[in-house]
């Protein structure tokens, strides 16, 4: 058989005959040059934070007293800060989270309307995280103020113990939080209840479920693992969130259970003290920022983790 | 085309070239005198047009930090530096003072006019915890015939290190050693009660939110944002207003040593505002740019002369001229 020949090759077609090594190549790169990054900058906190971890070892992570002028330095109410405003703004944020995403994924309403808000949610988003705290300056802190006061009269009446009240507290930043992570967790939500096969939810209704019985007792649990995953993500990102949470939790280093007091998280500590700070102040900053790093990576791998197996475990069903 | 192209490239350029060859001088540090130090730097440009002074206020610390390490021709910096740090500089170092400020305790007391009455006592209980309400038999000793309310004292302090709370704890550590055993002084420390703000412009909005707030800010801010401020006691035990004039009457009492850097903790005059503190520019002892170093020298005149007529408007306390004089005789040092 004559085979095809081509005429002698153009300028072009020779430059073309390298470039899928080329490319290759240059993906390599690239994925290595993005773990080497993660690395160095790991590298680069711990080598930075020796000092301190050599000094305050894990007595660092249980002390109370933050005293830079001192030297005395334990970042526990901190940690207990991040954990708990975290914790709360996920209380918050979930239930919420999930009732748009419910919604949003059922047909009540148009999909033009559908369309409309899953857009104004992905805006949230898009908020930058200062002008978040100056939004709670000027509306949360007050509302918390007011209905802060009413309960801690009430509560006095009650049982005879005052509770002080801080517009900037715990609680305010934790709300703010909330709002903050609210797209995330709809999102994912969303894309998870959306992701579930139109088989299960068409056998729901042929053995004679209504819609709210499919909702909650076929497609939710089929997509929970999913749900949960971004509900782990939503914790990560609360943990990192900086500005806002520098500008409306009070910034005290103070242990307390309350929370309409002022609290502290790791990321506002280090945004307010490392301008100014130096000597043996600088490596407990930058103990405070592995832990911090350590604590954050290891949420994200758990809720990528999840996500991840969650995705293969609904491939089987269609 | 491609030569018209490279022609205007490279015209562009040398003209680029041509404007950079006129002296940049860069400076870094406290943010209290900021605004001042801007203010000299586009009025010095105007009168002398080649010269760009840039400064920004990033903090002492890392102003010293980046003076030190030479990235910065100045640096600036509200607790000067300590021998450690001019150790690390080889001692080629020289710091001139260039303006002032009081630090005032603000509060935000509905119905109460400024010029509430704080003794020692009374401020210092009230920044240990132990004074909880503003009607406190402490407070209303000093102050009789005003309505003190019964609310909450709410302490506002900072969060961010800084040399205003170095100066105030300085201060009130020097007056109290109880403060001196239970907080200490520094530019960071930690504090029993109340809430944290970062930087002035933080505390002062912290004070004007929140009632039965009481907190320290430079006065400049105290003063812009129209906060009621107290009267302190001084060591004399008179109750004296924060104001340009009665900071000016602390400073005119302090002898400065020779190498200008010194901090009144408890000043003992009659009329003196007890918290005044200088803040400091850091020149090297020695340049290698002579072009710069006698840029920098005429800037820095230029603020130990005609900026000092600016300071009062903007909050801050001129120098009295024994200072100017050690401090020009300083400058002439720098080569």
């Amino acid at each position: 058989m004559k085979s095809i020949t081509a005429g002698p090759e153009s300028p072009l077609a020779q430059k073309c005959r390298f470039r899928p090594e080329l490319f290759r190549a240059l993906c390599w790169l690239a994925a290595v040059l993005t773990i080497a990054l993660l690395a160095f900058i790991l590298g680069e906190i711990l080598y930075k934070a020796w000092p301190a971890i050599h000094r305050y070892g894990l007595g660092f992570i249980t002390g109370i007293q933050w005293s830079p002028n001192r030297e005395v330095f334990g970042v526990l109410p901190v940690l207990i800060g991040t954990a708990a405003s975290s914790l709360l703004a996920l209380i918050v944020a979930l239930p919420l989270g999930l009732s748009m995403a419910i919604f949003l994924s059922e047909d009540f309403l148009p999909a033009s309307i559908r369309h409309a808000t899953r857009f104004v949610l992905e805006l949230l988003a898009a908020i930058p995280s200062v002008v978040y705290g100056l939004w709670g300056i000027f509306v949360v802190v007050p509302l918390v103020q007011d209905y802060g006061g009413a309960f801690s009269q009430w509560w006095l009446q009650k049982t005879g113990t005052l509770i002080p009240v801080y517009g900037n507290s715990l609680l305010t930043a934790s709300l703010v939080l909330a709002l903050m992570v609210l797209p995330t967790i709809t999102a994912i939500s969303r894309n998870a209840l959306v992701a579930v096969p139109p088989t299960l939810r068409e056998g729901s209704y042929a053995l004679g479920a209504t819609r709210w019985e499919t909702v909650f007792g076929v497609i939710l649990p089929t997509a929970s693992p999913s749900i949960v995953a971004s509900a782990i993500l939503a914790f990560g990102r609360a943990m990192g969130e900086t500005m806002a949470v520098a500008m409306l939790i009070g910034n005290s280093q103070r242990l307390s259970w309350s929370l309409l007091a002022p609290s502290n998280t790791l990321s506002a500590l280090l945004a307010n003290q490392f301008a100014e700070a130096d000597g043996i102040q600088v490596s407990a900053l930058m103990y405070a920022a592995a832990l911090l790093v350590v604590m954050t990576l290891g949420v994200n791998v758990l809720g990528e983790a999840v996500l991840r197996h969650t995705q293969r475990s609904i491939v089987g069903l269609q | 085309m491609k030569r018209t192209i490279l022609a205007a490239v490279g015209l562009s350029v040398s003209i680029s070239l041509h404007i950079q060859a006129a002296v940049a001088i860069n400076g870094s540090g406290a943010t209290f005198p900021a605004p001042l130090y801007m203010r000299w730097a586009s009025d010095f440009k105007k009168s002398t047009p080649g010269v760009t002074v840039n400064y920004q206020g990033i903090g002492s610390g890392a102003g010293v930090k980046q003076f030190i390490d030479g990235i910065t021709d100045f640096g600036a910096s509200d607790v000067a530096m300590k021998d450690e740090e001019i150790l690390q500089a080889q001692q080629n170092v020289v710091m001139i003072p260039a303006t002032a400020g009081s630090i005032v305790l603000a509060y935000n007391l509905p119905g109460i006019q400024s010029g509430l009455k704080l003794t020692r006592a009374a401020y210092i209980g009230i920044l240990l915890g132990d004074i909880k309400t503003w009607n406190d038999a402490i407070i209303a000793k000093a102050n009789p015939g005003v309505n003190l309310p019964n609310i909450p004292i709410t302490v506002v302090a900072r969060a961010d290190g800084s040399g205003t709370t170095a100066a105030f704890t300085g201060h009130c550590a020097e007056v109290s050693s109880e403060f001196s055993a239970k907080i200490g002084a520094g530019k960071s420390v930690t504090w029993p009660v109340g809430l944290a703000g970062k930087g002035n412009d933080g505390v002062t909005a912290l004070i004007k939110s929140t009632q039965g707030a009481i907190g320290y800010i430079e006065y400049s801010f105290a003063a812009n944002n129209k906060l009621t401020i107290a009267d302190l006691q001084n060591q004399a035990g008179n109750f004296i207003a924060p104001s340009i004039q009665s900071a000016a009457t602390t400073l005119s009492a302090v002898r400065l040593p020779a190498n200008l850097r010194a901090f009144i903790l408890d000043p003992k005059g009659a009329n003196d505002y007890p918290i005044v503190t200088f803040t400091w520019l850091l020149m090297k002892k020695n340049y290698i740019d002579s072009a710069k170093v006698a840029a920098l020298k005429s800037f820095v005149a230029y603020g130990l002369t005609k900026g000092q007529a600016l300071a009062p408007q903007l909050g801050y306390v001129p120098l009295p001229a024994d200072v100017v004089t050690m401090a020009q005789a300083s400058l002439a040092t720098v080569n």
